[in-house]
């Protein structure tokens, strides 16, 4: 809890004013705490006199913590193919597990895996768990759950990651509720702290609006999913050695509740606009369809596919497919142009990670400006059409 | 069927902001909403109710005041309202918030169905859902945008995926996580807000659902929080000046200089 030393406390209110989860109130010129408060530690840093400290309760927790040992990048594998996020866990994983002195291992689970192992170990991996089963041919919680926690009760690993796609999200808290392990998810940023090697978690909250880093200090593993299109892939080295490991699971393990009848995937230009070079972006600003087929003109130009804010989205303009940010995809192409958006933070997040942001507004107060590596102040209805015409000229010559 | 609901309060998000410069939050006129997709997991809980018979409760972990969200989730059609409410529960984390959900509905007589929203929009974790699948031994379909069929002790719903989406059987008792696209919520009836009135409110306390200390609220999160800050913006702000023409041939200069 937090401890105020009410002697030392001169009242002056930086704590309640730092605080960013609202827990702190003054009362008869001292602070007090109330049950929103997490122990951030914000207070305590910011307060100039001392008077603040946090006391923390032993937890039961487990006791060998020294026992677990190895990174782990759950290695998701869909559609005959690696989803490109366990690439990217297996360059951040690398990095997380040389700090450690220790192994990188992915765990491939699916069926007909082909040379998915392979290509894990061409990219980082030193050891590869894999189960190859028909009862992991679709996706099920329950059976990718059971056969992912079976890997980490028997091998031990220190740190287990995950993409924060749709199936990561769904089956790593069901595997770290099994564990009583901690789970950060979404994280933009990992890290090992110095003291105690403990994985520092870093993710958005508040829509983004703050971001919060966290630790898993008393339960192993330490579990996290992280955000797609964020970590870096490493260059695929096909010398790379590596040791492949073939489990065979139990069948009960492989029994689901929860049966696939069938599996749609979505049209072609849906999927590829976290995969296109360039995103031609549409917000509340292009206001409609005449708007709309502006930015679509720029893409085809341009070879690119179109995003939207979620503005444009909700308004009807285009289906959730293509909205990016916060709730929606994350983009790092190379080029991102933000038309008529005015770059609310829940956006933001999902494509400041692009290598050049153009962003062109007709306010020139958007907060879009703030992330544009280019800027253009105008109406998009008169600026689109021009730089539409201008690429295309190019493209002819 | 028995249907439970869990819904969250939460601070309206796009009000909460830190300002980077002081690293103070701004938090004037935030405002207490019920979580945005819990409302949409309470419709279809309503929708399922009125096809198939039944009842639905809806089930929040908080301080007092999240009464208010229950009340109104009661206008919106729920039959019964239900707080987990005590200190002990304060910070808990995913895993110490699905522990003490489960442990209430346990006590509550358990459910066929339980419905979340995909995510919070506070936290943003989406680890709920999934994490009170496991704690009340229930498969669990994430993401669910259309609930297609409930026959036969089983429940048929399109799950969305990354690239498209699943047709899904799960055997009931089950757990789904519901998406915004699954139906339009209803605006509270004047007979709903009537009845939100007047409904009882259960509370529940840690001794209530016979819950271990241990594993309640800041206690028994693994999680803790080190720090927060404001997100960086990375931007370089190099604003193109000029007429339209002037603006148009500056940036596509630029523009082929990349492509």
């Amino acid at each position: 809890m937090l401890k105020i030393d009410l002697d030392a406390c001169i009242g002056c209110g930086v704590c309640e004013a730092n605080c960013a989860f609202g827990a702190i109130t003054m009362k008869d010129g001292h602070p007090e705490v109330n049950e929103k408060c997490t122990l951030c530690g914000t207070c305590v840093d910011n307060c100039e006199v001392g008077a603040l400290s946090i006391e923390r309760e032993a937890k039961a927790g487990q006791t060998d913590l020294a026992s677990w040992s190895g990174v782990w990048v759950f290695a998701e594998f869909r559609r005959g193919r690696i989803a490109p996020v366990a690439l990217e866990l297996l360059g951040a994983g690398r990095g997380l597990a040389d700090t450690r002195g220790v192994k990188l291992a992915a765990v491939l689970l699916g069926s007909e895996l082909g040379g998915a192992a392979a290509e894990l170990i061409a990219h980082g991996a030193d050891t590869v768990f894999q189960v190859d089963d028909p009862a992991l041919a679709h996706f099920t919680d329950d059976a990718y759950g059971n056969v992912l926690a079976d890997l980490i009760r028997a091998h031990k690993p220190e740190i287990v990651l995950a993409g924060a796609t749709a199936i990561g999200r769904s089956v790593i808290p069901r595997v770290a509720t099994m564990m009583g392990a901690g789970l950060t998810a979404d994280c933009t940023q990992l890290a090992i702290r110095e003291e105690d090697g403990a994985l520092l978690q870093t993710r958005p909250a508040f829509g983004g609006n703050i971001m919060a880093t966290i630790v898993c200090p008393d339960t192993r593993p330490q579990m996290a999913t992280v955000r797609p299109l964020v970590m870096k892939p490493l260059t695929r080295d096909a010398a790379r050695r590596g040791e492949v490991v073939n489990v065979a699971a139990p069948p009960e393990r492989l029994r689901s509740r929860v049966k696939v009848l069938d599996s749609v995937a979505s049209e072609g230009e849906q999927a590829n606009i976290t995969e296109s070079d360039v995103v031609v972006a549409a917000g509340r600003g292009m206001d409609g369809d005449k708007g709309m087929a502006l930015v679509k003109e720029l893409a085809d130009a341009l070879g690119g596919a179109v995003g939207a804010s979620r503005a444009a989205v909700d308004s009807g303009w285009i289906s959730y497919h293509h909205q990016v940010g916060q709730t929606g995809k994350t983009v790092a192409p190379k080029l991102y142009i933000a038309c008529g958006i005015s770059g609310a933070i829940q956006h933001v997040i999902g494509m400041q990670s692009a290598e050049t942001i153009v962003a062109i507004n007709k306010d020139p107060h958007a907060p879009i400006f703030d992330v544009a590596t280019y800027g253009v102040v105008g109406d998009v209805f008169e600026i689109l059409p021009k730089l539409t015409a201008k690429m295309k000229e190019r493209k002819g010559a | 069927m028995k249907i439970f609901v869990c819904v969250k309060q939460v601070p309206d998000a796009k009000d909460v902001r830190l300002d980077p410069k002081t690293n103070t939050l701004a938090r004037e006129g935030v405002e207490s909403i019920m979580n945005p997709y819990d409302r949409h997991a309470l419709e279809e809980a309503v929708r399922l109710k009125e096809a198939h018979g039944g009842t639905v409760t809806v089930l929040s972990m908080g301080p007092p005041q999240a009464e208010a969200t229950l009340r109104e989730a009661v206008s919106c059609g729920a039959d019964e309202m239900v707080l987990a409410s005590d200190r002990a529960f304060a910070g808990a984390d995913t895993w110490a918030t699905t522990y003490t959900l489960s442990m209430a509905i346990r006590k509550l007589g358990g459910a066929d169905l339980i419905l979340c929203g995909k995510q919070a929009i506070d936290g943003d974790t989406a680890q709920v859902g999934p994490g009170l699948a496991e704690r009340m031994n229930m498969p669990c379909i994430t993401y669910v945008r259309k609930v297609v069929a409930v026959a036969d002790g089983a429940i048929r719903v399109e799950r969305m995926m990354d690239d498209g989406y699943d047709l899904v059987e799960a055997e009931l008792p089950a757990l789904l996580t519901v998406v915004k696209e699954i139906n339009e919520p209803r605006i509270p009836s004047l007979k709903g807000k009537m009845k939100a009135k007047k409904q009882q409110l259960v509370m529940l306390s840690a001794a209530d659902i016979e819950a271990d200390p241990d594993q309640l609220g800041l206690k028994g999160s693994p999680t803790q929080v080190v720090r927060v800050f404001a997100p960086e913006m990375r931007g370089e702000r190099a604003m193109i000046e000029g007429t339209v023409d002037e603006q148009v041939a500056a940036l596509a200069a630029r523009l082929e200089a990349i492509l």
